[in-house]
């Protein structure tokens, strides 16, 4: 804060500078003006070069910003003799500093460096302000009326009202006057007219640093003025509130098709053969290491294709785990129908075995998956800050989910699987190959889970142990949601996912997660089945 | 459960006792009195190695009598151990007293450097150790029946319930995880003292508790075959091979469930209680979801709803773990112990015991067929009793 304040109150010198200067000789020739300024650098005292910084500043020259700088970094030098001025380049070159090009006949042994004390470097300060309110990069004129926004110095004003004459770019011109009425707000002579403008000003801005510009104001204003600001300070907390509320939401849906991936497999294995999957969660890390083994191939041989590097990652990781789920079914699952809790033990030794293949064959530390340019990066939408990685999973995950509606839906294998679930007796007597269709069903769930893993591997970290952290919100998801039924697998992953994300603010991340566990076990209690649960004799067979 | 004792012990339940209680008397001798040259001798880190194996066998007997005996497949039975090794830990903590490295009288060493100011409320008491023996049983059987008694109600049975225990300590192990649970955090609590007055690190202390262990594990033992060798017992078994059924024939099923479930909670508890002082530290790991479906895999090992498989299971896997992860072996200990959870439910899904019994009472039946063949017309083989037939789910 502290930096803020010294930072802007340099900023504020160097307007008024700048304006007596602008004002004294509004007509001069730049070029001319920068030459003679910089030869106050050479006179090697400290009040010439104080003078100097002022002058080159205010010189529109845009070598001014490489001079000022050379300055604070001690690479500004000087020759006695002739009184002209160089600068040291970042590469160790010599420049002249009037024409920026390599002045290659002086020798670095003839030069001195501008000596430079406090007072000369609170000069330099405020010179760097002044050239950032008004820089030609719109990025640091936003910065600079940022930084006045905090500070509110009211010495400001004047160079802002010059500031904001000359913006052209509408979003820096909102932060100038945001930063304008906020240093009206702190100016004790402002009139009851100005003050209340600046506040419906600050008002329409509504975040949090405006709540605490109107809530600080001081306590003799007058009643108008009180009122108005107590009437902002409402009017902003409760926008506040809706985009946090909005936030909350936004991470809770991304949080939630993150488990709907990783659940929506589990659910089919469970909702059709009745089997718990310990190794789901390992099918995932099989496809996340999928994804980085098809981006090892990119980069070693095209990395031109790194791009679409998940889009081959898709289809792959679902074969490779697809398969491997088809022979995990028919060489061990097969044997234990009608034994679930046997089922479950096996299928743990199966992740355990798995598991520690993975760490034998690629070791324990965490792979390198990168993003996709499209994926890197993020944009804003009004007060939500939303990631485009985060987007593509969301929007995946509803890929995914419809497109197993489908196949549940529309093909025949769907339509087996679906008479399986409900009836596997009846459905065998109608010639339905029920072990074939429990083959391909695990099939499909374990190809699940490796989509679910190339998503994953672009927000968690690709280890051995990445599907061990998602194994039991996985269960949570299916036991909440309910089985045989894709919708309760849906609903039940965004309702934990934005049910975390609201604790969380509450309760902090851990509490938060320990009391979506407890509500869970509590809920079960009322609804044994979950959400969504099939009913009829056939579920208790 | 006022069955008489020659009901509740049959042969290989007494020579079961018979070995506890031989080991608990035999094992101090050979380590006191043998010399160390002798092949005889038992060294000391022997003795602690496997007093943590029997407190594991313990384990091991509380989750055989509800998943052997009543069908409840508990993959949160660590959290019951684990709480009664905190209660344990807390009294432990306690005795150090001022001679922790911060050397405050009030505060435990964690607590110091974690900024607490006064000690919280839940650790009064565990000065004394009569206190923690009662919260040792009272903390997990409390935990069971608050569990047990909502899930038991609403009738969740299988793998739902499964799934929910794991929840259950799952969230234990989140919450333990955590500084300000006043637990100790990811450390847990370690570097004991005193227990009773002895140095826990003494070698006569090491023996005693030893022993004691395996007095618990033959009590245990012993309350188990009490309990399923009364008529309560056969309730539970038919409980676990028709659960609708028994309720329709007027039994209470959820109260049955919920008894034993809270009296094996107590009994993992206390040989978590026994584990801590003999390993020296107790933390949040112990309620790792992983460590919990492990230790049913003691039981399907040595033979579910057989008591003696279990506590087999337990020494027999734990020995292996042991003798593997201490060797060249160490990286494929995870492979073995994997390969284990599948071959035993595929090629032995009755358990070392069960298939020894089964093998054995075949045998028993084709000598009595043989002999009635010889004797008079062939007459129908008797089947299996139900007990050690393969049980459903």
């Amino acid at each position: 804060m502290n930096m803020v304040r010294n930072r802007a109150f340099a900023l504020v010198t160097a307007c008024c500078l700048l304006l007596i200067a602008g004002i004294a000789s509004p007509q001069q020739a730049s070029a001319q003006n920068f030459e003679s300024a910089l030869a106050g650098f050479a006179a090697d005292s400290f009040g010439d070069t104080e003078t100097a910084i002022g002058a080159v500043a205010t010189s529109g020259n845009p070598l001014a910003v490489d001079v000022i700088n050379a300055l604070q970094e001690g690479r500004l030098l000087f020759n006695p003799a002739d009184k002209k001025v160089y600068v040291r380049t970042a590469a160790g070159t010599i420049n002249d500093a009037a024409t920026g090009t390599p002045a290659a006949d002086v020798k670095a042994g003839d030069l001195q460096t501008v000596r430079l004390n406090n007072r000369v470097r609170r000069g330099i300060d405020a010179a760097v302000g002044a050239l950032t309110l008004l820089s030609p990069d719109a990025g640091k004129r936003m910065d600079a009326a940022k930084a006045v926004f905090k500070s509110r110095e009211a010495g400001a004003l004047k160079a802002l009202d010059v500031a904001i004459a000359k913006e052209t770019e509408p979003r820096v011109k909102r932060a100038l006057v945001d930063a304008r009425a906020a240093v009206i707000l702190n100016t004790p002579t402002a009139s009851k007219e100005e003050n209340l403008e600046a506040i419906s000003v600050i008002r329409e801005r509504g975040d949090q640093e405006a709540r605490s510009l109107l809530t600080n104001l001081s306590a003799d204003s007058h009643d108008d003025i009180k009122r108005a600001a107590a009437a902002g300070v409402a009017s902003i907390d409760a926008s506040l509130q809706l985009w946090s509320a909005a936030q909350n939401m936004w991470y809770g849906l991304s949080l939630g098709s993150v488990l709907l991936l990783a659940a929506i497999g589990l659910a089919i294995t469970f909702g059709v053969m009745g089997v718990i999957n310990m190794a789901h969660g390992e099918m995932v890390m099989i496809g996340a290491y999928v994804t980085f083994a098809v981006q090892e191939v990119i980069r070693a041989y095209n990395p031109a294709l790194f791009d679409i590097s998940l889009v081959i990652a898709v289809p792959l990781a679902f074969l490779v785990t697809g398969c491997f789920g088809i022979l995990i079914e028919r060489t061990v699952i097969r044997f234990l129908y009608g034994r679930p809790l046997e089922t479950l033990l096996a299928t743990w030794g199966l992740s355990l075995i798995i598991q520690q293949a993975v760490r034998t064959a690629y070791g324990s530390s965490n792979k390198d998956v990168g993003s996709p340019s499209w994926m890197s990066g993020a944009f804003e939408l009004g007060g939500l800050t939303i990631t485009y990685n985060r987007l593509w999973i969301v929007c995946f995950t509803i890929f995914v989910f419809v497109a197993l509606l489908g196949v549940l839906r529309l093909t025949r294998l769907g339509l087996e699987m679906r008479a399986v679930t409900q009836n596997r007796t009846m459905a065998a007597s109608m010639g339905i190959a029920t072990a074939r269709i429990d083959a391909l069903t695990f099939g499909l769930g374990s190809g699940v889970a490796g989509i679910a893993g190339v998503a994953l591997s672009q927000i968690d970290n690709v280890s051995p142990n990445l599907g061990q952290s998602y194994i039991i919100d996985s269960f949570m998801v299916v036991v909440f949601g309910g089985v045989g039924n894709l919708w309760g697998t849906l609903v039940g992953a965004f309702t934990l996912g934005i049910a975390n994300k609201f604790l969380e603010p509450y309760a902090g991340a851990v509490l938060g997660k320990i009391a979506i566990l407890v509500l869970i076990i509590l809920f079960i209690q009322k609804r044994p089945r979950g959400l969504f649960a099939l009913k009829g004799r056939s579920v208790e067979a | 459960m006022t069955a008489p004792l020659t009901r509740t012990l049959d042969r290989g339940a007494t020579i079961f006792l018979a070995i506890c209680m031989g080991a608990a008397i035999l094992v101090p001798i050979l380590h006191l009195f043998v010399p160390p040259s002798s092949a005889f001798h038992v060294p000391v880190y022997l003795v602690a190695l496997w007093g943590k194996y029997v407190c594991y066998a313990l384990l091991a007997l509380s989750i055989d009598l509800i998943w052997g005996y009543c069908g409840i497949l508990s993959l949160g039975h660590g959290a019951f151990f684990a709480l009664g090794g905190y209660a344990m830990g807390m009294y432990l903590m306690r005795q150090i007293g001022s001679r922790g490295v911060y050397g405050n009288s009030i505060l435990p060493d964690f607590m110091v450097f974690l900024n607490y100011k006064a000690l919280p409320w839940y650790w009064y008491g565990f000065d004394h150790f009569w206190f923690a023996a009662i919260m040792i049983l009272l903390a997990p059987g409390l935990l069971a029946f608050c569990f047990g008694w909502l899930a038991f109600r609403s009738r969740v049975t299988g793998v739902y319930l499964s799934i929910i225990t794991q929840a259950m300590t799952y969230a234990l192990l989140l919450a333990f995880f955590r500084n300000d649970f006043g637990f100790g955090g990811n450390n847990g609590l370690t570097d004991f003292k005193d227990i009773l007055g002895f140095n826990v690190q003494a070698q006569g202390t090491r023996l005693v508790l030893f022993s004691v262990s395996c007095i618990a594990l033959a009590l245990g033992f012993f309350i188990c075959r009490a309990v399923i060798t009364s008529k309560f017992g056969k309730v539970l078994v038919a409980i676990r091979d028709a659960e609708s059924r028994t309720r329709f024939l007027g039994y209470r099923v959820e109260n049955y469930k919920l008894f034993v479930f809270v009296l094996s909670a107590c009994m993992a508890g206390v040989a978590g209680a026994l584990y801590v002082p003999q390993v020296g530290i107790i933390n949040p790991g112990e309620f790792a979801p992983a460590s919990s479906i492990e230790a049913v895999i003691w039981v399907a090992v040595g033979g579910r709803g057989t008591l003696t498989g279990a506590a087999l299971g337990a020494l027999v896997v734990n020995y292996g773990k042991t003798y593997f992860t201490s060797g060249f072996l160490a990286p494929y200990w995870l492979f073995l112990l994997g390969a284990l959870f599948v071959a035993v439910t595929q090629l032995l899904p009755r358990g070392i015991v069960g298939t020894w019994r089964y093998y054995m009472s075949k045998r028993r039946e084709q000598q009595a067929a043989d002999d009635a063949e010889a004797a008079v017309p062939p007459a129908p083989p008797p089947s299996a009793t139900s007990l050690l037939a393969r049980p459903a789910e």
